[in-house]
């Protein structure tokens, strides 16, 4: 085991992750001149991130030869922590986590077990996981966005929502247009990146399996296959999320209550 | 002294946020056809009283009685469709000034004809503007329409968040006559909340001052502001 972290690919990686640490660190460097202050945030991030896939990767050698089952437990877990993160960037809103948890696991849940289903995800473990995690942690952006976007439409619209309910209109009836901005708003990037495909990115899933040797026009397509689960279920957690945050934004007795 | 036959009856109305009451136990009556004037200097809970009444906010203690019913039975929709709001900024939606009309009576399924439209926007003194964009109208013009599009839900009660503070000093007053005659015209019961007293004076058969959300005093203008001026 140790003799596997200590390898020459492990201290190439930890060379390499370095040196995209200290880019990142100029930038931090160059915003803190306009007063831009994001160092804690940044320095937090930048440990967390390798230090949880750090953790990710280890456990993935361990689970090589763990049970297929294992992999729906581990994207469990990871729809709880996407949930989480969600939740903590739209802490404003009520009822924030449990909404995200049913959005993500809902709509990345249901896009995963279909295509494995559909055979589109492999079912083994190094597939599934990966794969998984990718719809995971697109439909947790997407949401953080999609309810980000709601309560600022709300706060700003607050006399026109309530100009609305005072003329005896449904609570529902009144947030229409801002559920269909926040929607829209969560599904930017999504689109955007099937948009700018192959033009603007080489994403890093076709570049990993290139470099594992499989057939560049094959990496090419997956790569696609994987967008466009990306988009079904960012598309589908927002849609849950946006459809159980517009019921959270007014009372029982049908006021608005989310400022 | 209270009416005697109250449409709208508070008890103890009480609202307290941020651990601070900004309605403080207001009980009051008032008689159908009749125009009651909440005065008071800003952050008396003028307005959050205002919002009480049409369950805009919740009550955290008391209630109001809609002819004698508690109004937490009422539903919530079917309540604010019996009383009206115009509030202080107009909030007109996006469209036309017919769609905005139309928007409370489509609320219940039903559409307003061109006729119905025409003749709510005659009274508000805005006939032939039923196809204009709201976008497009002046403070005073918008106002009326936001009082056009309130009384087309045909309300029992009407609720006046300073209705004219927003606008220039020469509408003030020609909103205000306006408001007055479709009051009358209609028997309407109807509560504005004004800072002005003159214009509580000139509207009102009632009026009630608040302070730091407590109702100090309430009757008639002569005996509220002749009392006021004598102590």
């Amino acid at each position: 085991m140790l003799d596997n972290l200590l390898n020459s690919q492990v201290r190439l990686g930890l060379t390499q992750s370095g040196f995209a640490a200290l880019a990142t660190i100029a930038v931090v460097t160059l915003a803190r001149r306009r007063h831009i202050y994001l160092e804690r945030e940044t320095l937090m991030a930048l440990i967390r991130g390798l230090t949880q896939i750090m953790i990710i990767g280890s456990i993935l050698v361990l689970m090589l030869r763990a049970p297929r089952w294992t992999s729906i437990m581990m994207l469990a877990a990871m729809t709880m922590a996407a949930a989480a993160t969600s939740a903590r960037r739209a802490k404003r809103i009520p009822g924030a986590f449990p909404v995200s948890l049913y959005a993500i696991a809902g709509g990345a849940g249901c896009v995963i077990a279909l295509m494995a289903w559909a055979g589109v995800i492999g079912t083994a473990i190094t597939a599934l996981v990966p794969v998984g995690s990718m719809l995971i942690a697109n439909a947790m952006n997407a949401n953080g966005l999609a309810l980000d976007r709601f309560r600022s439409e709300i706060v700003a619209h607050t006399g026109q929502i309530e100009a609305g309910l005072a003329l005896g209109a449904a609570p529902q009836q009144t947030v229409v247009p801002y559920v269909q901005a926040a929607y829209q708003a969560s599904l930017i990037p999504a689109i955007d990146n099937l948009r700018s495909l192959g033009i603007v990115w080489i994403p890093g899933l076709m570049a990993g399996m290139v470099l594992s040797g499989s057939p560049p026009l094959y990496a090419a397509m997956y790569q696609f296959v994987v967008l466009a689960m990306i988009f079904a279920s960012s598309g589908l957690t927002c849609l849950i999320s946006t459809t159980l945050i517009r019921e959270r934004a007014f009372s029982a007795a049908e006021q608005l209550v989310l400022h | 002294m209270s009416p005697s036959t109250p449409i709208l009856r508070t008890e103890h109305l009480s609202r307290v946020a941020d651990g601070r009451p900004i309605v403080d136990s207001i009980s009051l009556a008032v008689a159908q056809a009749e125009v009651l004037a909440i005065v008071g200097p800003s952050g008396s809970g003028k307005s959050s009283f205002l919002r009480l009444l049409n369950r805009l906010d919740e009550p955290t203690a008391g209630t109001c009685f809609i002819e004698g019913r508690d109004y937490r039975e009422i539903p919530p929709r079917a309540l604010r469709q019996r009383v009206g709001m115009v509030l202080q900024t107009c909030f007109l939606f996006p469209g036309t000034v017919a769609d905005n009309i139309r928007f409370g009576p489509l609320q219940r399924g039903e559409k307003l004809t061109d006729a119905v439209v025409s003749q709510l926007l005659e009274q508000v003194a805005l006939g032939g503007f039923s196809g204009r964009t709201v976008a497009n109208l002046s403070g005073g013009e918008a106002q009326r329409v936001a009082i056009a599009r309130a009384l087309a839900n045909n309300p029992e009660i009407l609720l006046l968040d300073e209705p004219t503070s927003a606008l220039d000093d020469s509408i003030k007053r020609e909103i205000e006559s306006l408001l007055h005659q479709i009051v009358i015209a209609h028997r309407l019961t109807c509560i504005i909340v004004t800072h002005d007293t003159a214009q509580a004076v000139r509207f009102a058969q009632r009026v009630a001052i608040l302070d730091k959300g407590r109702l100090t005093r309430i009757g008639s203008p002569e005996e509220v502001f002749g009392a006021r001026q004598s102590s």
